[in-house]
């Protein structure tokens, strides 16, 4: 569990950061929304001492963070940024195996681990192990960074921006694996974003900023349909409202009895895209099915009733 | 490649031949010598004019990288950021310094021989490679950087695993500069009695033979070139490792 308490960052007597407190639990990953200048990445860096706190306390595991030295904090702390940040000097192999060889992991052990990671994310350790950073797709170098950020296990892993300098389709693939691996994985992640669909689609809980201010701090559900401010209210973007809510739920939630003509919808798909699906496909009604077997079907009706906020 | 590969093989062949075996050569420099006067210089063997010509470049070199390196590394941390201005100032008298100003100067304290020398092309060759790493050391992927910092490598870690490596290339074009520079300027010496391939090209000028000052110039040329396309192939190729393009071509 990570607690930051009252943390604030004063830049020339004025504040950065202003009094933030949070608490993120273990294994849920918390995004920190905010537009340039919120003060997001500052809170961000502060919890690894990138940025030193003016005042306040953060704690990891109940051990508060101003007590260790800060290069060993930061090798308990995962650590991956926009433009992945990588070693270009050291092989995929090094780079990832960086902070296990500065804690002093054995050898056998920190080759097991090196494979380990990149059969997560889906780069055959054969094949990518010995090559350089500049030999590898934009895509392929952030999920070295993030597998670098991960190796030696952290209790907890911050990520500046990690998915900005992909392109969309690229992103969304990078948003999946993360979702997955750290499910698989468990691990604590507090993100940084200025985007609020990737805020949405990734975060167990969403943190807004605005001026150094934490405004609202939620599920995602809860920040779409009872917006604290003004300002968190047009970050979730006014008329787009309903269509955030409905992509936060899974049509396996309003699935009912009865059949539909046409091609039936996997039960995890989200109601945004059921709702696609249905206009574009001018039906009222569409098949459910989970692994294969029929599950019922979702109507047009019933999905209306979901993304009805509170007036 | 394959044609830049034949011409290194033939100029050193070339090169190698004329220190060891400079008679051969008689015929080419006949034309330039005196009537009736030496064609080649017999006074002292090229081999070993050569050997210690080389010596006192790499050693003042050396010397040289190791002061401006250290330097730098110190005017590019924070602590050091003030005295930026200070070194550059005195690396930049280093280079305006003539040497053989520097030579005229240093013969009384050090007297004649290779001291002198040592001293002028140690001095002269200070700047290309303290800008060069200034750069280097300055001009870092911050997001490498920040990752370094990020990641818990203490600020030893980061200079001698990340900043060194990464400014190397930019670096090594700064040495080579100053050794190049160093290989000519060292003929000089043999002004003050330094043992350098110049004893050769002053023997010719002295006794007006050409013959004499074709033969110093040509090996000392030959060296230069050589050195420096060997140099360029290291930098290429550390270039290449780090992930960018050849800096400069090779052919």
């Amino acid at each position: 569990m990570i607690e930051i308490e009252q943390i604030t960052k004063l830049y020339d007597g004025l504040p950065a950061v202003d009094s933030v407190s949070m608490t993120v639990d273990t294994a849920t990953i918390t995004v920190i929304v905010g537009t340039s200048g919120s003060g997001k990445t500052t809170l961000l860096r502060m919890i690894n001492r990138l940025v030193e706190p003016s005042s306040g306390e953060v704690r990891i595991n109940g051990t508060p963070t101003g007590t260790l030295a800060k290069h060993v904090l930061r090798r308990r702390i995962g650590y991956a940024i926009q433009g992945h940040g990588l070693f270009p000097h050291y092989t995929v192999a090094r780079n990832i195996a960086a902070v296990p060889e500065l804690l002093g992991w054995p050898k056998e052990k920190i080759n097991a681990r090196v494979d380990e990671l990149l059969d997560l994310f889906s780069m055959e350790p054969e094949q990518f192990r010995d090559r350089y950073p500049a030999e590898l797709s934009g895509g392929q170098q952030q999920r070295v960074g993030v597998a670098r950020a991960l190796a030696s296990r952290p209790d907890l892993l911050l990520m500046d921006e990690p998915f900005g300098a992909l392109d969309p389709i690229i992103r969304a693939r990078a948003q999946e694996d993360l979702r997955r691996i750290q499910q698989a994985l468990g691990s604590t992640i507090m993100l940084v974003t200025h985007d609020m669909e990737e805020a949405m689609h990734l975060g167990d809980r969403v943190a807004v900023m605005d001026e150094g201010r934490l405004v609202q701090h939620g599920t995602p559900a809860e920040i779409v349909l009872r917006p604290a401010t003004d300002f968190v209210a047009e970050m979730v973007g006014g008329v787009e409202r309903p269509l955030r809510l409905l992509s936060l739920i899974p049509v396996s939630e309003i699935v009912e009895e009865g059949s539909a003509e046409g091609d039936a919808l996997a039960a995890d798909t989200s109601l945004r895209d059921a709702l696609s699906t249905c206009l574009w496909s001018g039906r009222d009604a569409v098949p459910v099915v989970q692994d294969g077997v029929p599950m019922g079907r979702v109507t047009l009706d019933a999905i209306r009733a979901q993304a009805k906020g509170q007036r | 490649m394959k044609r830049g590969t034949l011409l290194r093989v033939a100029l050193g062949t070339v090169l190698l031949a004329l220190v060891l075996r400079p008679a051969w050569f008689a015929w080419v420099f006949a034309p330039f010598a005196p009537e009736g006067g030496p064609i080649i210089y017999e006074r002292a063997s090229l081999l070993s004019l050569s050997l210690s010509h080389l010596g006192l470049v790499a050693l003042a070199s050396t010397a040289a990288t190791l002061v401006a390196v250290t330097l730098a590394i110190l005017v590019t941390r924070p602590a050091g950021a003030a005295f930026l201005p200070l070194s550059r100032t005195i690396t930049n008298m280093g280079q305006t310094f003539p040497p053989v100003a520097v030579l005229a100067l240093a013969v009384p304290s050090l007297g004649f021989g290779s001291g002198p020398t040592l001293v002028a092309l140690f001095l002269y060759g200070l700047l290309p490679i303290f800008e060069n790493a200034i750069t280097g050391l300055s001009t870092l992927p911050p997001a490498t950087m920040e990752a370094a910092r990020g990641i818990g490598l203490s600020r030893r870690q980061r200079l001698v695993r990340v900043e060194l490596p990464l400014a190397l290339p930019v670096i090594l074009t700064g040495i080579r500069l100053s050794v190049v520079i160093a290989l000519g300027t060292a003929t000089i010496g043999s002004t003050v009695a330094a043992r350098t391939l110049g004893e050769v090209i002053i023997a010719g000028l002295l006794t007006n033979n050409t013959a004499y000052v074709l033969q110093g110039g040509l090996i000392v040329g030959l060296f230069a070139v050589l050195i420096y396309d060997a140099m360029v192939q290291v930098e290429a190729f550390l270039f290449r490792r780090l992930g960018g393009q050849p800096s400069e071509t090779s052919e």
